[in-house]
């Protein structure tokens, strides 16, 4: 069973709000970095980034982060996640950085991106930005921007396609085994 | 999340790979070379393993990379080398294994101048076993970091002609980047003295050149094996002088290959021998990326190993 709970305009309005969200509560993009956690996020991040340039008339940096070097599950695993690069080209020391990703659900995916942030500087402050947020954290993490709240059962699955990975944008629930 | 991972528990020989493991593991080393330009060089992937160094040969530069490699991982790392372990009082290498197994290693890895001896570890334990060089069998590593150095610098490794000079006889480094540069489809060529090319070795689909200039005519990369000086005084060559005349890369002989062509070599490099200094410290040579690029491969192994056993 499959269901659409955000369309492609719907998500297009969700990201233009969280955009003047971030804008309003940062008083400009002075300061600001957005980071997408791959891969997912990193979309997102793009797509943030353009608009606060829309908003505002000026770039923000924006880097990929990947986090599988940092997650907890590793030695659980039969097999090694594929590992991608983390890109940064910019320093994240004194910046705001706005943590981008498409779903929030157990926090430690956050926990693990935050972990990779600290290794690579010392940001002055990071917020979240999440397109949905699913609950049953795990963590006591919570974000600070998001698209839309949506009460899942565990045994659920959101899916976040976007057409940068060749989809039609929507986001769906269906009914699953993935936690 | 898409997983993958080696269809093994331990990393033996090329030889046994298939394209596609090699090219997943060259993949891995790609985002850990990121992780080695950090201010922190450090992940916390393997918090928590233990990863052994057992050295039965002397060895620096593949100890050393192993050993950062797995720190930069955030493993714990045991260094035992054959003096300093109770090998000395005729312990068997199994027996050695065992006990460091015994203390809950996760991952061995083994030099010992007796091809096949990984295997014996391997097939004995539960921990994973990576071979640093066994006998003139294999050196999987270093040939790992040899075809990721090339690929890196190329762009890809179809095609090129990569000639392999000096005593691929003795060498487990030759055999592993021969495999390894056959199955990623690179066209190989073999230089040195009849007396240190194996017969038959063109079974192995390599072309065998006695004139180093004739090997050397158009190729897109030059790797250098160091001469194995313990080994003199047996027979192989007449002097070193001569080998130096004959097999010694200078910038006349460089000229020979295409633009741009690569010069590697294993280390620790006979200067003046295998190579001249201008040559080894010139804009062709990338020996000293291929020590950089090793950590970041044996980053790889120890990453793709490290997953639960079943």
């Amino acid at each position: 069973m499959e269901r659409v709970i955000l369309n492609s305009v719907e998500i297009y309005r969700a990201l233009t709000r969280i955009a003047h969200e971030i804008l309003e509560r940062n008083k400009g993009s002075k300061e600001l970095a957005l980071i997408g956690i791959r891969t997912g996020g990193v979309y997102l991040s793009q797509r943030l980034g353009k608009k606060i340039q829309e908003i505002e008339g000026e770039s923000v940096p924006i880097g990929e982060l990947d986090i599988t070097l940092y997650r907890d599950d590793l030695a659980h695993r039969k097999e090694s996640p594929v590992l991608k690069k983390t890109l940064i080209p910019f320093d994240l020391n004194d910046r705001k950085i706005i943590l981008v990703d498409d779903v929030l659900f157990t926090g430690r995916t956050i926990r693990a991106a935050m972990d990779g942030l600290m290794d690579l500087g010392r940001p002055k402050q990071i917020q979240l930005a999440v397109l949905i947020d699913r609950g049953h954290r795990e963590l006591p993490i919570r974000a600070d921007y998001v698209g839309k709240n949506l009460p899942t059962a565990t045994d659920e699955k959101v899916e976040v396609l976007l057409e940068e990975a060749g989809e039609e944008d929507r986001i769906v629930l269906r009914k699953g085994t993935e936690k | 999340m898409q997983t993958m991972g080696l269809k093994r528990k331990d990393v033996l020989a090329i030889a046994e790979m298939d394209k596609e493991e090699i090219e997943l593991i060259l993949q891995t080393a790609e985002s850990f070379k990121e992780v080695s330009t950090r201010e922190i060089k450090k992940v916390p992937t393997l918090r928590g393993k233990t990863v052994v160094n057992l050295f039965f040969e002397p060895s620096t530069r593949t100890r050393t990379s192993f050993e950062l490699a797995a720190k930069r991982l955030s493993a714990d790392v045991i260094n035992i080398s054959t003096s300093s372990s109770s090998v000395v009082k005729g312990e068997t290498l199994l027996d050695t294994a065992r006990n460091i197994e015994a203390m809950q290693s996760d991952i061995i890895i083994l030099r010992h101048a007796s091809s096949g001896a990984p295997y014996i570890l391997a097939r004995a334990l539960r921990s994973a076993v990576i071979n640093a060089g066994d006998g003139s069998h294999e050196h999987p590593s270093q040939g790992l970091l040899d075809l990721y150095t090339i690929k890196e610098k190329k762009g890809g490794i179809q095609g090129l002609k990569v000639v392999i000079v000096g005593d691929v006889l003795h060498s487990r480094v030759a055999r592993s980047d021969i495999h390894g540069l056959k199955k990623l489809g690179a066209e190989v060529h073999l230089a040195g003295p009849p007396t240190m090319i194996p017969l038959g070795i063109e079974q192995w689909g390599v072309k065998v050149h006695y004139r180093l200039e004739e090997a050397i005519a158009g190729a897109d990369v030059i790797i250098l094996l160091r001469l194995q000086l313990e080994r003199q005084g047996k027979g192989y060559l007449p002097t070193l002088r001569e080998y130096a005349q004959l097999y010694g890369l200078n910038s006349k002989r460089v000229a020979l290959a295409n633009n741009g062509v690569l010069v590697m070599h294993p280390g620790p490099i006979n200067r003046g021998v295998e190579v001249t200094s201008e040559v080894a410290d010139g804009l062709s040579s990338v020996i000293l990326e291929q020590v950089t690029n090793g950590v970041a491969v044996r980053m790889a192994l120890l990453y793709l190993l490290s997953g639960e056993k079943s």
